[in-house]
């Protein structure tokens, strides 16, 4: 058995240890004065609460490769049968989701994902629910190519529609210096990367509350959520707020009981099957997309850990009232229902089975109903004033809960 | 883990295209490699603390980490030989606590040897472990390797018999730390007569490993990360030449060589402790400390807690540590410079800052 010699071979260390946690002491009644750098003062700053957005030294903005990435973005030419583009799932009038449980590709093909919001994705540390890629530019390649999504084989007939268009050759021309020829996927992946990276949104009344203390900016029960989302509900731990900007993220992965708990006794089988089939060359995009179980496994799919298994990243919490319904799996309808399922710990119904894997900073909250109403109302105070559901139609919340019921 | 499956892929890789392309079962791959029959892995799960509350009440975060090391114990590919657990299942020895802890433990799908810890220990000395689990101390032979384990968490017959009005407060005394009513652990002299015979049957060149509850060295009094007999009990392994003691008790890490004995410890499933302020007043007796432990995030009921599971290369113990919240360790015998070694942090450079909170 000369393999365990070579055992050592592969310890990957991934955590960070230096955390940037911010854990937020009790005080939190008292709004803090700070404010983010350049707010003016109509308060109309559209990213005040955020920090700056990360941009590559590989991929510099400019107002032309945005515009490209923005035409990129919308395109349904790029998919098996005309009619997926990145649009199609990150709808710009559902803030950037489809409002389904799990999106359609082509030929009403569904994965086995809730589509996140491209707002703020500019900042996450990981893309996608399991964090297989790391930045925008590598997430924008998948869904192409995806059985499911695109439904492309491969790149090619992208690169193809590029060539021969009226518009891309001179566009990616005066962005990259380049003939319509020489366009490699990267080249879209970039421009679509730097479009993306515009899709930013922070100005919401927790953040007028907050970061400038504005006290009329939330109302009461808006105030005590924020109370019990830093203290008794535990939300803050993983939902990051920090003293000069809020994410609500810590980048890491959680399993949390969504989606594990109803795979719990075929586990055994299904990370021995997933590892055999990754390690005969399986591609866990295509593998986790196409299959709902292993779906489940979460980041252990991406590391092998067997302490990731069920563990999905932290979403932001910006503009969570418009990006119904919740979840990886989009199982949870409504921001009452994620409620009580942390305030169980865990479990979405009462009394059902813990899964094994849970992690440790999951466990029941003893929260009452007015104080799960009172985190509902908080939810809410964090849509950016750009987004503000009176000014869309339909509002998406209702529009994502009546798609559901109907099917 | 991810250890083992990386290499695996690694592995994979560097056999090209016989295992790439082929559509063997993995299993198969394993075999047509396997050579030395004194190559194998257990896992070892250690220091559960189950509490018992009442009626049907136990503390939910100390059952919470032995069902999740239980259920990543399962999992292992290939499947451990057996598993350890190192002691401590019990919290206050109850019957509610042990019974508890054996409903959990049943759902391994390997067979348990099981250590006495003080906290099973001394509320009934022992008596209703004994009938779950089997003798205080034994030893058995596995693939080419004498295993041995031993209740190393007696202590002085009188601190025992005649101090305490009550087994309940004997038992509360003991799960005291830097408690001056408290009393040094040791192996005592039934078991070291019991061990002496037991090791005159035993060729020199056959590896031997230990399993105690307490450390079978000396290191810090106050909390009996220390046994009072540790060098007569190092005196009957020295003639042997491959000699590793495995110990729970500390819920840290920590590695050490004497002489020709190679000691690790093994984490808790419970919590972690850090190390005592006054540890360096015994600095002739520190093991080896390279790392020091993560301070917990109280938040993460798991943070600086795990399990292991061990290759016996050679005769010789590698350590493999799944750490929740952490990066996960190995603690290898370095056979150049023959002693136990941090896979990634053996210099002052490479050693882990600690994580910082406010």
């Amino acid at each position: 058995m000369r393999y365990i010699v070579l055992l050592v071979l592969g310890m990957t260390a991934f955590f960070t240890h230096a955390q940037s946690v911010n854990k937020q002491s009790s005080e939190i009644a008292t709004a803090n004065p700070q404010s983010n750098g350049t707010a003016n003062q109509s308060g109309e700053n559209n990213l005040l609460g955020l920090p700056s957005v990360p941009i590559p030294a590989n991929n510099p903005q400019t107002p032309a490769k945005i515009e490209l990435g923005d035409k990129l973005f919308h395109d349904k030419r790029f998919s098996v049968d005309g009619t997926v583009s990145c649009a199609k799932c990150h709808d710009d009038k559902l803030a950037f989701t489809d409002g389904m449980a799990v999106s359609v590709g082509h030929n009403g093909l569904t994965g086995t994902r809730n589509a996140p919001t491209v707002l703020n994705a500019a900042f996450n540390q990981f893309q996608f629910w399991d964090g297989r890629e790391p930045d925008l530019e590598g997430q924008s390649k998948q869904p192409l190519i995806n059985p499911v999504e695109h439904g492309l084989a491969k790149y090619e007939p992208i690169l193809k529609i590029i060539r021969t268009d009226s518009y891309y050759p001179a566009a990616f021309q005066s962005v990259f210096g380049i003939s319509s020829e020489k366009v490699t996927i990267d080249h879209v992946a970039k421009a679509i990367a730097s479009f993306e990276r515009t899709l930013v949104s922070g100005d919401s009344p927790f953040d007028r509350y907050y970061f400038k203390g504005q006290s009329d900016a939330m109302t009461d029960a808006q105030i005590r959520g924020l109370n019990l989302f830093v203290n008794q509900g535990r939300c803050v731990s993983c939902h990051i707020i920090e003293k000069d900007q809020a994410l609500f993220t810590d980048g890491r992965f959680h399993n949390i009981g969504i989606g594990i708990n109803q795979i719990q006794q075929d586990i055994p089988r299904l990370t021995k099957a997933f590892l055999e089939a990754k390690n005969k060359g399986g591609n866990v995009d295509v593998m986790v997309l196409s299959d709902k179980k292993s779906s489940e496994l979460g980041r252990f799919a991406v590391t092998d850990e067997l302490s990731q298994i069920g563990a999905f990243k932290t979403p932001t919490l910006r503009n969570v009232e418009l990006t119904a319904p919740y979840m990886h799996d989009g199982s949870l309808l409504t921001l009452k229902d994620v409620m009580i399922h942390y305030n169980n710990g865990g479990v979405t119904k009462s009394g059902d089975r813990v899964n094994d894997f849970l992690s440790g900073g999951i466990r029941p909250l003893n929260l009452t109903d007015a104080q799960l109403e009172d985190l509902v109302a908080f939810m809410k105070a964090l849509t950016s004033s750009k987004f503000s559901p009176k000014d869309a139609s339909p509002a998406p919340t209702q529009a994502a809960n009546r798609k559901r019921n109907s099917l | 883990m991810n250890t083992l499956n990386n290499s695996r892929r690694n592995f994979m890789k560097n056999v090209g295209a016989l295992a790439l392309g082929s559509t063997l079962p993995f299993s198969l791959v394993e075999l047509a490699f396997a050579e030395s029959d004194q190559n194998f892995t257990f896992a070892y799960i250690s220091d559960a603390h189950l509490q018992h509350i009442k009626g049907t009440r136990f503390v939910r975060t100390w059952d919470r980490g032995l069902i999740r090391a239980v259920a990543e114990t399962n999992l292992l590919t290939p499947k451990p030989d057996f598993v350890i657990f190192g002691g401590d299942l019990a919290q206050l020895g109850s019957k509610a606590e042990l019974d508890h802890g054996t409903e959990i433990l049943s759902a391994l799908n390997t067979k348990v040897h099981h250590v006495m810890g003080e906290h099973d220990y001394y509320l009934d000395l022992g008596e209703y472990w004994e009938k779950l689990f089997g003798p205080q101390y034994y030893s058995f032979d596995h693939k080419g390797v004498h295993f041995i384990i031993l209740n190393s968490i007696r202590t002085y017959d009188d601190w025992t018999f005649k101090r305490w009005p009550t087994s309940e407060q004997r038992m509360l005394e003991m799960a005291g730390l830097d408690n001056p009513n408290g009393s040094p652990f040791m192996v005592g002299e039934e078991q070291r007569k019991w061990l002496k015979s037991d090791l005159a049957k035993i060729n020199k060149n056959t590896p031997v490993v230990v399993f105690s509850h307490s450390p079978l060295q000396k290191i810090y009094k106050g909390w009996n990360f220390w046994t009072e007999d540790a060098e007569q009990i190092q005196a009957l392994l020295k003639p042997f030449k491959k000699v590793s003691v495995i110990y729970g008790h500390v819920h840290q890490i920590q590695y050490n060589q004497i002489g020709n004995i190679s000691f690790n410890s093994v984490m808790a499933t419970a919590w972690p402790w850090p190390y005592p302020q006054s540890y360096a007043q015994a600095e002739q007796y520190l093991p080896k400390l390279t790392v020091p432990m993560n301070r917990a995030d109280p938040f993460f009921d798991r943070d600086a807690t795990g399990w292991q599971f061990i290759n016996l290369a050679n005769g010789r113990v590698d350590l493999n540590y799944t750490l929740y919240n952490n990066a996960n360790r190995i603690v290898r015998y370095n056979t150049k410079k023959k002693r136990p070694e941090d896979s990634a942090y053996q210099g002052e450079d490479a050693r882990i800052p600690p994580q910082t909170h406010y």
